[in-house]
């Protein structure tokens, strides 16, 4: 799956052409340079890892300067292996926007904005108790029931209960590429990407 | 911001010439109606009540009263489905939003004209 890393600016809307308010999420995608080529030779599967926005030498530790240096470029903040690109690429390279096309369908893997501990009706979508008379006080966004009594004894592993939400890496499928803009390495897609603003998106064709 | 701004650039098809109105002033906006394959105009009439956001998702609220029932309609300013706005009556308020407007009628609701 080709494709390459990208940054979430945020959201607006834009008019089509029959007039419908579409409402659309802005990325900066790319540049991104070919920081190791993987081969079935040395590394048993074949894959391209990119690299996406500089961060400062002093940030990065010794190790990562070295592998940096030997593609020739600068320390990155996110890396992210890719494989299936049309063209052969070598270390150093740069892969921008451009392998994107408009009206094209792409996948975008985010992580989702945290939201804390919550209960099983926002984490879960479960329904509540639904009735908040007929005697019914405060229990109405409870679970209910966890299981049955002295049979099984117990509460079944996996059961759906209250607890941290948000945070999980997130993957939305099918989102049409609206506009690519290369000289400014923007995406402009349909919809909404998980994440907060700034937070780093992959992007796969 | 900037990049969503040039992201906004890159959708801006021909701008049509509106013109300048405030929160207070009487306007008409002439809007376009889709019924089936025919196109027809609905003008509508009222006082702005709030102006918001920026770029492509500015939108503007205009009230009248229909009968004695409030009308409160909200238009995009960059609406395709605008054909054209007249400003009727420039008002003399002191606020951005009107929201006061609500709560009054008849005599009470009304703004004074902006003096030159």
């Amino acid at each position: 799956m080709p494709g390459l890393i990208g940054k979430k600016i945020g959201m607006t809307s834009v008019f089509s052409v029959e007039g419908k308010n579409i409402p659309c999420t802005v990325i900066e995608a790319g540049p991104c340079v070919v920081t190791q080529v993987k081969t079935v030779d040395t590394d048993g599967y074949e894959a391209i890892q990119l690299g996406f926005q500089d961060k400062k030498e002093k940030h990065s530790t010794k190790a990562e300067l070295g592998h940096y240096k030997k593609a020739g470029t600068s320390p990155k903040r996110k890396v992210v292996e890719f494989n299936g690109f049309d063209e052969e690429l070598k270390l150093g390279d740069t892969v921008t926007v451009d392998i994107i096309q408009e009206e094209s369908w792409v996948d975008i893997q985010g992580i989702s904005k945290g939201k804390g501990f919550q209960g099983v009706v926002k984490r879960h979508g479960f329904g509540g108790v639904g009735q908040s008379t007929h005697g019914q006080h405060n229990r109405l966004r409870a679970p209910g029931s966890i299981g049955a009594a002295s049979y099984p004894a117990r509460v079944f592993k996996g059961l759906r209960m209250a607890g941290r939400d948000g945070g999980k890496t997130v993957t939305v499928e099918n989102l049409k590429v609206l506009k690519v803009i290369p000289e400014k390495n923007l995406l402009i897609v349909k919809g909404s990407v998980p994440g907060a603003k700034g937070s780093y998106l992959i992007i796969a064709q | 911001m900037d990049l969503i701004k040039a992201a906004e650039n890159a959708f801006l098809g021909e701008q049509k010439e509106l013109p300048q109105f405030g929160p207070g002033d009487t306007i008409t906006v002439h809007y376009k109606i889709r019924e089936g394959n025919k196109e027809r105009i609905q003008n509508y009439r009222g006082t702005v009540i709030q102006i918001k956001g920026s770029g492509l998702t500015k939108t503007f609220t205009v009230r009248k009263m229909s009968g004695n029932v409030g009308v409160e309609r909200i238009f995009p300013s960059n609406s395709p489905f605008i054909d054209q706005i007249d400003v009727n009556r420039r008002g003399s308020v002191r606020r951005a939003r009107l929201f006061y407007l609500r709560g009054r009628t008849g005599k009470k609701a009304r703004i004074k004209e902006k003096r030159f």
